[in-house]
C-alpha cells in the first residue's frame, strides 16, 4: 500500500484494520491534454466516511466519474472489493455492484411522485422485462415508507417530486441512495444550497448511515467537513495533496498555499 | 392487474400516479368509446337509410378506418416520444413495412385474376420480366405467415437500428436524425424496380382478403371492425405498459437519463423494449390500413410522414395516450376536409398548428382540457422533453 500520497509524516489515529473497499492506483484522465486525474492513487477503506476536497478543476468529479463508469481512464487502476475491475464496467454494472451517487445537482424524476422515486431506487428487480410486470408488496412499501419518515418527506409522499424545494430534493435524493441500499456511496456536495440548519441534518444523517456502509464525501463547506470528523483527502491538479485528520490538513503547509490560506 | 396490494378500492393514498390505472371509471370510457365504435358505426351504416342525415355512407366507414389506423401509429409513437423522451422521425417507416407486407399477401390472393393470370407471380413481376417468385416473396400466401411478418419485418430493424442506437447513446435531436434517414434509405430503395415491390408503382389492384372480396361494403365494414379492435388492444398494450414500473422507468429516463444508470436500470434495454414494441404496433397499424385504402406504394416512407405523425401526437398531447389518439383522427379529419376544400392551404395549416402546439400549449388538446378542469400547482413547470435534444 505504498501509494504516491505525500503524507509521511502524518500523526496515524488508531483505528482497527479493514478491508480495503475502494482501491485507485496511478489513474490519469486527460481531455484534449488537459490532466483532470493526474496519477491518483486513493484507498478507501470499508465501513469508513471520507471526505475529499479540493479547488475547483482539481478532479474531484472525475475522480467520481471514474468510480462510477462515467468516465474511463487513460491508465490506472480501479478496483471495488479487492477484485471487481471497475475500469472494465459500465455505469450500469457499476451501480448493480454495490456503489450509488449523488450528482452535485439534486437529480430527482420530477414528474414522478416522491413514492415513485423511492420505489425506482429501492433496491430489487432491475430487468426491464420483470419490471414491466412487477408489483410492489407489502414489505417494499412498508420500507418506502419507513425512508420516507427517515428523510421527512412523508407528507409529500404523493406530490410531484418537480414540485419540491431544493432541500428537499436534495433529501430526497439522499433518500434514493438511502433506498438504494450500496455498499458504498459517492455523494458529490450534499450541502450545495442548504440552509445552515438543513446542512447539519445531513452532517447528522451521513454520520447516521456510515454505520453500515461506506461514504465518501466531497464538498467545499468545511465546516460542514468539519462537521463530519473524518479523514479528509485533499486533491489538487488531480492528484492527492494530502491526506489526515482535518486539524492535520488544514495546517498542511502545501494545503495552505493552494487552497486553504487564499 | 396493474399492483394487486396497492389498486384495490383506493383506500391507499395516492403515492403512486398509476393508482386506479383500471378502475371502473377507465372501463367505462374505454368501453364507451368502443361501443360506438364497433356499434354503432356499423349500425348507422346497415340500418339506417342512405337519405338520413345520421347515416354513415358506405364510403366513409374505410375513411374513419384509415384515420383509426393513424391513431394506432400515433399512439405508438406516444409510446416511445411521449414517455421514454425518443422522438423517432421514421416511425411511418414501419408502417410502410407492415403495409407491405400486408400488400404482399394481398397482390398473392389476386392469382390468375391478374392481367397477365399469372397464377404465382404478380402482375408487375410478369411486366418486369421475373422468370420466378424472389425469395422473400415465399410463404406471403399464408395469412399466418404474413401476420408474423408484419410483427417481425418493422420489429427486428427496429431491434437492430435501435440497439445500435441506444447502445452508442445516440438521443435527442440526433436520433430524430438518424431515423429520418432510415426512412430516407428505405424510400429510395423501395422506389427501385429490382428490389421487387412493384418499384413506383406499389402494390395494388388487391381481390381479396382471406377469400372475402376487399371491394364488397361488407369486408370494408369487416375491416374496419378489425382496425377498431386493433386501436382497443394497442391503447391497453400501451396503458398497462405506462401504468407498469417499467412506465416509471421509461418517465424516469426521459428527464433523467444519467439518473437512471447510477440506480442500475439498463437505459439500452428499456429503451430499446419500447422502440421495438412501437414498430409493431406501427406495422400492425400498416398492415391494417393497406387493404382499406387499397393500394401501398413507396410514398408512405417519404420522411414528411413521419413528421406529421409527430405533429398528430403533439396536436392532441404528448404523454397521454388519449391525446394521441385525438390529435391523429382530429388532424386528419382536418386533412381530409381542408384538402378537398381548400388544397393549398393545407400544408400551411399544418404547419401553423405544430408552430401553435409548440408555443402555446406544449400539452395539447389534453393537457388544455386537464388545465380549464383543474389547475394543478403540483404540475412542473415544463415539460422536460427538450432538455436531453
Amino acid at each position: 500500500m505504498s501509494d504516491s500520497r505525500e503524507s509521511p509524516d502524518e500523526t496515524r489515529e488508531v483505528r482497527p484494520a479493514r478491508d480495503v473497499l475502494l482501491y485507485l492506483n496511478g489513474v490519469t484522465v486527460s481531455f484534449d491534454g488537459f490532466k483532470a486525474l493526474n496519477d491518483l492513487s486513493l484507498v478507501v477503506e470499508e465501513g469508513e466516511l471520507r471526505t475529499i476536497i479540493g479547488p475547483n478543476g482539481a478532479g474531484k468529479t472525475t475522480m467520481m466519474d471514474v468510480v462510477t463508469g462515467k468516465t474511463r481512464p487513460d491508465s490506472g487502476e480501479v478496483f471495488f472489493r479487492g477484485n471487481e475491475d471497475l475500469t472494465r464496467l459500465d455505469e450500469v454494472a457499476i451501480a448493480n455492484l454495490g456503489i450509488g451517487r449523488k450528482f452535485q445537482r439534486p437529480t430527482v424524476f420530477e414528474n414522478l411522485t416522491v413514492f415513485e422515486n423511492l420505489e425506482l431506487a429501492l433496491a430489487g428487480t432491475r430487468g426491464i422485462l420483470r419490471t414491466l410486470f412487477a408489483s410492489e408488496t407489502a414489505d417494499r412499501r412498508g420500507r418506502i415508507e419507513a425512508t420516507l419518515s427517515r428523510i421527512g418527506l412523508s407528507a409529500q409522499s404523493g406530490s410531484l417530486a418537480g414540485a419540491l424545494s431544493h432541500g428537499q430534493k436534495q433529501w430526497l435524493e439522499i433518500g434514493m441512495l438511502l433506498i438504494h441500499d450500496r455498499q458504498l456511496l459517492l455523494l458529490d456536495e450534499p450541502v450545495a444550497g442548504l440552509t445552515d440548519r438543513e446542512t447539519e441534518e445531513t452532517a447528522a444523517l451521513i454520520l447516521d448511515l456510515v454505520r453500515d456502509r461506506t461514504i465518501v464525501v466531497v464538498e467545499h463547506d468545511m465546516a460542514f467537513v468539519r462537521s463530519l470528523g473524518a479523514r479528509v483527502t485533499v486533491l489538487h491538479e488531480g492528484s492527492v495533496l494530502a491526506e489526515g485528520s482535518i486539524d492535520y490538513v488544514q495546517n498542511h503547509p502545501r494545503v495552505i498555499e493552494v487552497y486553504l490560506g487564499r | 392487474m396493474a399492483d394487486p396490494i396497492i389498486a384495490p378500492s383506493g383506500q391507499v393514498p395516492g403515492e403512486f400516479q398509476a393508482r386506479g390505472a383500471w378502475r371502473p371509471g377507465f372501463w367505462a370510457g374505454f368501453i364507451g368509446i368502443g361501443v360506438a365504435l364497433a356499434i354503432v358505426v356499423p349500425v348507422l351504416n346497415l340500418w339506417v337509410s342512405p337519405n338520413s342525415a345520421i347515416a354513415v355512407p358506405d364510403y366513409i366507414v374505410p375513411l374513419l378506418g384509415k384515420y383509426l389506423c393513424y391513431a394506432i401509429l400515433a399512439l405508438s409513437l406516444d409510446l416511445i416520444w411521449g414517455y421514454a423522451g425518443i422522438l423517432s422521425l421514421g416511425q411511418a417507416a414501419f408502417f410502410a413495412l407492415g403495409g407491405y407486407c400486408m400488400g404482399m399477401y394481398l397482390m398473392r390472393q389476386i392469382g390468375t385474376r391478374g392481367v397477365y393470370q399469372n397464377p404465382v407471380l404478380p402482375d408487375f413481376m410478369v411486366f418486369l420480366q421475373y422468370k420466378e417468385l424472389p425469395w422473400f416473396w415465399y410463404g406471403f400466401d399464408h395469412f399466418a405467415w404474413t401476420l408474423l411478418m408484419i410483427a417481425l419485418v418493422p420489429g427486428v430493424l427496429a431491434l437492430v437500428f435501435g440497439w445500435l442506437a441506444f447502445r452508442s447513446r445516440v438521443s435527442g435531436v440526433y436520433l430524430s436524425i438518424i431515423t429520418q434517414a432510415m426512412t430516407y434509405a428505405l424510400l429510395l430503395a423501395f422506389f427501385r424496380n429490382d428490389m421487387g415491390f412493384g418499384g413506383n408503382n406499389g402494390l395494388t389492384d388487391y381481390k381479396e382478403i382471406i377469400g372475402w372480396d376487399v371491394h364488397s361494403p361488407g369486408t370494408r365494414l369487416g375491416l374496419y371492425l378489425a382496425t377498431v379492435l386493433g386501436l382497443g388492444i394497442a391503447y391497453l398494450v400501451c396503458r398497462y405498459i405506462t401504468k407498469s414500473k417499467l412506465g416509471r422507468v421509461l418517465l424516469a429516463l426521459r428527464d433523467a437519463e444519467s439518473r437512471v444508470r447510477f440506480l442500475g436500470y439498463s437505459v439500452t434495454n428499456a429503451k430499446l423494449f419500447v422502440f421495438t414494441l412501437a414498430a409493431v404496433l406501427a406495422g400492425f397499424a400498416g398492415a391494417l390500413y393497406v387493404p382499406q385504402v387499397g393500394i401501398i406504394n413507396p410514398s408512405e416512407f417519404s420522411p414528411g410522414n413521419s413528421i406529421e405523425v409527430a405533429i398528430w401526437v403533439s396536436v392532441g398531447g404528448r404523454g397521454t395516450l388519449i391525446g394521441a389518439v385525438i390529435g391523429a383522427v382530429l388532424v386528419n379529419f382536418g386533412k381530409t376536409w381542408l384538402t378537398g376544400a381548400f388544397p393549398e392551404v393545407w400544408l400551411f395549416v399544418l404547419g401553423a398548428l405544430f408552430v401553435l402546439t409548440t408555443l402555446i400549449f406544449p400539452r395539447g388538446i389534453v393537457g388544455l382540457f386537464r388545465q380549464l378542469r383543474r389547475p394543478s400547482p403540483q404540475q412542473p413547470k415544463t415539460m422536460p422533453v427538450e432538455e436531453q435534444a
